[in-house]
């Protein structure tokens, strides 16, 4: 774990993005109000070079959106980006290109997001392609180099096959390997595991866990909390388009602070047939983002909830309500 | 000789390729489900987890051929193929689809979608099919109002419930669930693992799941079995399998699953399942074995027991078992 003494890389601040709901043709006529759906509400963390931080929370919990919003692969409403000092939310087109050679996403679903009409050094070769680096012997040896780095070696076993011709965990290495020509210094994995089969999973996650290590920032996105303990260095858990609790992930595991964080836990289903814990399941579903409750908004589906969560919207703050602490909650009884 | 409620024997499913080629998906597999048993299929993708269950169902397509027998409550449903196995498809034996939650006709009413199953079979119409609906839709904890909402106004989490309900329309006494909860979120799972593990406990439902997700099949099985290549490795109860595993490939399926509260190193399984269109000389897993010795190249290990409901087919068990066993 290199986390803790690298420089920060990228720091988001109070990051917020929406997105309008449409008011259909009545809705218009009438002049009713345009209502949004608020995706991502006032998030902020930071991610250091040589340290993965895992993004964790339910579908529709704005972890995506997140991650979009600081590529600039949606237009954020509010809050800072900054990659490197640089704030990337109101950067110029031309100076965010040359930026994005440094951040690198990864997705889920690495049978969609692969070209069929590619071969895989046609593939990997495309964002040097794209940005116009190198000439074509210097493209090639980075290809080479990349595929190396993924364990697709020898790299000439596969630099001319289709992604049909490979399996799913090939295939994710391959993409993982096209994010990795630009010699980026932050990658962001969108689920990078999750369409593959158990079996080769820790193959992948491996592959990053070492890009770590050689200092890349790695902010992974993931709904499985045990991957997200097992490779990450900090873990933010994400409700309703908030952080509510950030830590280190051992600390976050093994100490959860925020109601919503304990309840996720209880219900991860363990390994070991023996190791029963008392789930402790939560009704319904996550609210919809178009009307966030008042006060908290987990109070609905919190189990401890009080009257002043009703009203009151809790700041991450410390155990003891420093803000500076390395492990927070946003839960006005965390710690109490 | 007292049956279980659910008896495969020697299962096999080939389905028909191009140029006279066939692709041998199931080859051998043998199951016993007793009631309110839940049992865990398990294995990678292309193992014949889902095939083996749609067999039981009757469910696959002519291209494929079956050979075996499976005694539902001792009767031979595909002793005579279709005409044998129809009565029973629904109404004994029920599957919950994978991707069910995304399977409803999105321009009919949940309501009159989980009707369909009774209508089908005759336990039903009319009025008694609404009032059953109802009754279902309570099991399965949705609000009976829900009867009459469509597909799209329902959460990803109360589809599947739907769908669990349909399954249950006409009281059948096993029930198959193709990936249950894979596409939903762990809150949503929870709830839903809870749901099957209740029917099972409190109506004796026999449940049969298949799943590639070992966490879920140690926290909610009775017992599992593990599936390589079309046959089954190993199987027997949920906790031995976790804490004495005897065929190398449970143990490394265990050892590539993440923990929430372990450290120990998470390691991938080299390789891939090999093809099952040709025939496989030896053991199937020594390519990707880290044990493989000299008898697995050519000899194919039969699944042996190696005590209490524990079977395993490894050449090394056997080894193993005789040495223990000789006199």
């Amino acid at each position: 774990m290199s986390g803790a003494n690298g420089t920060a890389l990228l720091e988001v601040e109070n990051l917020e993005v929406r997105y309008p709901v449409p008011r259909g043709l009545s809705g218009a006529v009438l002049r009713q109000p345009h209502s949004f759906v608020h995706a991502v509400s006032g998030v902020s963390f930071t991610v250091r070079r040589g340290e993965m931080v895992a993004l964790v929370g339910e579908s529709g919990c704005g972890k995506t959106t997140t991650a979009h919003a600081i590529l600039r692969l949606v237009e954020p409403d509010a809050g800072a980006v900054l990659f490197d000092g640089i704030d990337v939310t109101t950067l110029p087109h031309r100076e965010l290109r040359r930026l994005r050679r440094r951040m690198q996403i990864i997705y889920q679903d690495p049978y969609e997001s692969l070209d069929p009409r590619f071969r895989v050094e046609a593939t990997v070769a495309e964002p040097l392609t794209v940005h116009r680096i190198g000439t074509r012997h210097e493209r090639h040896n980075a290809v080479e180099r990349a595929l190396e780095q993924v364990g697709l070696s020898p790299p000439g076993l596969f630099s001319e096959r289709f992604p049909h011709e490979l399996s799913g965990g090939q295939r994710q290495r391959v993409a993982i390997a096209a994010s990795l020509v630009l010699e980026p210094d932050l990658l962001v994995a969108d689920e990078p595991v999750s369409m593959l089969d158990v079996s080769v999973r820790a193959g992948i996650l491996a592959i990053l866990d070492e890009l770590r290590d050689r200092g890349l920032a790695v902010l992974m996105i993931t709904h499985d909390l045990s991957t997200a303990a097992r490779f990450a260095d900090r873990i933010c858990v994400m409700y309703l388009g908030r952080i509510v609790e950030e830590g280190p992930a051992l600390e976050v595991i093994g100490n959860p602070q925020h109601p919503y964080t304990k309840a996720l836990l209880s219900v991860v289903p363990r390994r070991d047939p023996r190791q029963r814990v008392t789930a402790q399941i939560l009704r319904g579903e996550t609210p919809n983002p178009i009307v966030i409750p008042s006060g908290c908004r987990f109070h609905p589906r919190c189990p401890i909830a009080i009257d002043e969560c009703l009203i009151s919207d809790p700041d991450l703050r410390g155990p003891a309500g420093a803000s500076s602490a390395p492990h927070r909650a946003a839960c006005l009884l965390a710690g109490r | 000789m007292s049956r279980a409620l659910l008896e495969v024997e020697d299962l096999h499913v080939w389905f028909d390729l191009p140029n006279r080629r066939e692709l041998h998906a199931v080859q051998g597999v043998s199951l016993s489900v007793d009631a309110g048993a839940r049992i865990g299929l398990v294995g990678e993708s292309g193992c014949g987890k889902t095939t083996t269950i749609l067999a039981l169902m009757g469910l696959l397509p002519p291209t494929a051929s079956v050979c075996g027998r499976v005694f539902l409550e001792g009767e031979d449903i595909l002793a005579s193929g279709e005409r044998t196995v129809a009565p029973h498809r629904w109404k004994d034996i029920a599957m919950v689809f994978q991707g069910a939650m995304n399977a409803f006709n999105p321009v009919r009413r949940i309501g009159d979608q989980i009707a369909e199953p009774m209508e089908l079979h005759g336990t039903a119409d009319g009025a008694d099919a609404t009032a059953r609906v109802r009754e279902l839709l309570d099991v399965v904890g949705i609000a009976p109002a829900r009867a009459k909402s469509f597909p799209h106004e329902l959460s990803g989490g109360m589809r599947q419930r739907a769908a669990i309900a349909m399954a249950l329309a006409t009281s059948p006494k096993v029930l198959l669930a193709d990936e249950p909860t894979t596409a939903l979120d762990v809150m949503v799972q929870a709830q839903i693992l809870e749901l099957l593990t209740g029917l099972s406990r409190e109506l004796g439902l026999a449940l049969v799941f298949v799943t590639h997700d070992l966490p879920v099949v140690a926290q909610t099985c009775t017992e599992a079995a593990v599936m390589y290549a079309g046959k089954i490795v190993e199987k027997g109860p949920t906790d031995t399998l976790y804490h004495a595993p005897r065929h190398p490939y449970t143990r490394l399926l265990f050892g590539a699953t993440p923990d929430l509260e372990s450290r120990d190193e998470v390691v991938s399984i080299p390789g891939v399942p090999p093809r099952l269109d040709a025939p496989i000389t030896g053991c199937p897993f020594r390519p990707r074995c880290d044990s493989a010795f000299a008898p697995c190249e050519s000899l194919a290990p039969e699944l042996v027991s190696v005590g209490d409901g524990h079977a395993a087919s490894c050449h090394l068990t056997a080894v193993v078992s005789q040495t223990i066993g000789a006199p």
